[in-house]
Parts: C-alpha cells; sequence; structure tokens
C-alpha cells in the first residue's frame, strides 16, 4: 500500500507549497502505467487530509494512458499494460508517457 | 446578483468562488532528488550498493549471511535491513560478521530514500565498500522509490509461481538481476524454470537469471562474480571520475 506514502506526499507538497491556504480540490494526474492505484489514493486522500488546511477537498484525478515506443520496430503506440508487446512481437518496449504522478494544480478561494 | 463578480448568487460573496493555481508538482520528485544526492555521494566514495527486493520468504537474508561469510574477507562490506519490525535479520546479518544497521518502517511497505540518507551515518560503510539494501519483503511498494542504488537485485523462490514478473511487472522491469532461489527445492514442487526465466525476460527484456541455493550453495559462484564485476566497474567509473 505505497499509496499512503504517494497520498502523503501529495497533501505535504500542496501543503508546503500553498501554506495556511483552505484548499478545495486538488487535480492530480496518476498514468495508467505508474503502479499507483487511484482508488487507493481516493481511498487515502480523506484519511491524510483530516486536520489539514486540504481538509474536505474534492480529489480529481486525471489517467492518462501509455504511450510506449518499440526499441526493434520503433513503432509508437497506445496501451494500458505495463508490458505491452508490440504488434512485431517483441517485448523490447520503452515507456513515454503513462507514468505521470503529478499534482497539476489546487483550486482554492478567490 | 453578486456585486463582486456579477455571478447569479444573491447573498454577495463567500458562496465558493475559487481560483485554480498551478503547480506541476512530480509527487517523487522530493524522493528522486534525495536518491540522486544518494548516488551521487555512492559514486564519490566508490561505494556499491545493490537494492534486494522480493516477496517476503524468498531467501534475502539467508543470501545475505551466506554472501557476507563468502565475500567479506574479499570485499569491505555493510547490509542496511529494511523490516517493518524487529531486528531479527540484522541479529542473523550481524552473526555472520558484517555490520548492520536495522530500519524498522513501521507501518511502512518499502525503503525510500530519506530512510537510507538517515541510515547512512550510523552505517558509515567504509569508501570502496558494497552495501546490501534489504528492502522490505514486497514485490509491489518498492519498486516506486529510487534508494540511489546501482543496481536492483530481484529475489524469487521456486516455492513462488513461475509467472511471478508478470503479475509484478514494475519490480521486474527495473530489475538489474534476477536470481532463482532455492533452487535445491526443484526436485519436490512443479515449478517451470523456462517459463519463470522466459517471463522474467518478457518483464526486463535481456536481464541475466541466475538459479541459487542459498541454502546449498548451487549457483553462489555466479552471483559472487556478478557482485564483483559490478564492484569492479563501479571502481573504474570512480577513479575516472576522480580523473577528469
Amino acid at each position: 500500500m505505497h499509496e499512503l506514502a504517494i497520498t502523503e506526499s501529495i497533501v505535504a507538497a500542496v501543503v508546503e507549497r500553498m501554506p495556511d491556504t483552505p484548499v478545495r480540490r486538488v487535480n492530480l494526474s496518476i498514468g495508467r502505467l505508474s503502479g499507483v492505484v487511484p482508488d487507493a489514493v481516493r481511498f487515502c486522500f480523506d484519511l491524510v487530509t483530516t486536520g489539514t488546511s486540504l481538509d474536505g477537498a474534492v480529489l480529481e484525478i486525471d489517467e492518462p494512458r501509455g504511450r510506449v515506443v518499440c526499441r526493434r520496430c520503433a513503432v509508437e503506440f497506445d496501451t494500458d499494460e505495463v508490458l505491452a508487446l508490440c504488434p512485431c512481437g517483441s517485448a523490447d518496449i520503452e515507456l513515454l508517457q503513462g507514468r505521470e504522478l503529478r499534482i497539476r494544480s489546487v483550486e482554492v478561494a478567490a | 446578483m453578486c456585486g463582486t463578480c456579477g455571478c447569479a448568487a444573491e447573498t454577495g460573496h463567500g458562496h465558493g468562488h475559487a481560483r485554480t493555481v498551478p503547480l506541476e508538482v512530480d509527487v517523487l520528485a522530493k524522493n528522486d532528488g534525495l536518491a540522486a544526492a544518494n548516488r551521487e555521494e555512492f559514486a564519490r566514495r566508490g561505494i556499491v550498493v545493490l537494492n534486494l527486493m522480493s516477496s517476503p520468504g524468498s531467501g534475502k537474508t539467508t543470501l545475505l549471511e551466506r554472501t557476507v561469510r563468502s565475500l567479506g574477507a574479499e570485499l569491505p562490506m555493510a547490509v542496511l535491513e529494511g523490516d517493518q519490525e524487529t531486528v531479527l535479520d540484522a541479529d542473523r546479518i550481524s552473526a555472520a560478521g558484517a555490520h548492520v544497521v536495522q530500519i524498522n518502517t513501521g507501518a511502512g511497505c518499502h525503503l525510500d530514500a530519506g530512510m537510507v540518507a538517515r541510515a547512512l551515518p550510523s552505517l558509515a560503510p567504509a569508501d570502496g565498500s558494497v552495501v546490501f539494501v534489504e528492502n522490505v519483503g514486497n514485490l509491489v511498494c518498492p519498486a516506486l522509490f529510487d534508494l540511489g542504488e546501482r543496481a536492483r537485485v530481484v529475489i524469487m523462490s521456486v516455492t513462488e509461481g513461475a509467472d511471478k514478473p508478470l503479475k509484478y511487472p514494475h519490480m521486474f522491469r527495473t530489475a538489474d538481476l534476477v536470481l532463482l532461489n532455492k533452487v535445491d527445492l526443484l526436485p519436490y514442487v512443479d515449478f517451470d524454470v523456462a517459463a519463470c526465466v522466459a517471463a522474467a525476460r518478457r518483464a526486463r527484456p535481456g536481464v541475466a537469471v541466475l538459479e541459487v541455493s542459498a541454502t546449498r550453495g548451487d549457483g553462489l559462484d555466479a552471483w559472487y562474480a556478478w557482485v564483483r564485476e559490478l564492484v569492479a566497474v563501479g571502481h573504474r567509473r570512480s577513479t575516472s571520475s576522480q580523473r577528469s
């Protein structure tokens, strides 16, 4: 359950950048090849934010697909599989996108 | 109408207007930064760090005990032990003759770069030594956390499923070496070594897989040779960076 540590890092990073500011919404990007489960982050979020400036904030998670390139035939394609197979049969692929684990933005009172 | 912004609310402000503040923060950036600092210090001091990861019970500690006894006289080494609780593994490593520091993660399911950095002063590894980091037994969480290691060694045993590399792809896709342990039990278990090797290479194309028995000693010479080679490369790199 590394999502607990991940969620703690998210909350700490927001509090550090927005000190003493009540946060209403947190917009995250968790790529589908990141190895982090969005539902587990949602589960942890309410626990971890209790008593912080993010208490009660809405968590919005965008889940971008993976994009990979085959090292053998150089074809690029989208996938949700960490161990994607290229149509040419090669398993030797490089992940280009989909491992994102980013806090995109937060919403605070105007 | 709200007099501040012209929205439809009738009671003035305080009704929920919000502004968006872009942050674009990489969540793992803090760990990655600490790992980079660890890696730089290790490189500067010629210390080769191996991150040993596996499920619980694959034989990491037994492998390390044996490695310490066999290589300890030849290579200066130290061990960082990661477990949720107890100093049981550290006691075993200490009895084998290596300097060891135990990190208890409590509820934590993995080591991170900060824990390694904080343990370093008490571990005090000698320049030019090998540090084995025995991560918390877990094939999921440790995969995401760079410690600043030179190489990642994933250990699995023949009492597990041969398809484990496919089930835990994040762990195996970053492995620099896979050790298949407990091969002395092969006559008694239904385990397809070739399928396991194929699965490991599906996750990490070309990865070396060594078949070993940490209790009986099979294959350990190949493991020691792999460690020696990593150390030799490390020392060559360290020497050349000092020159440049």
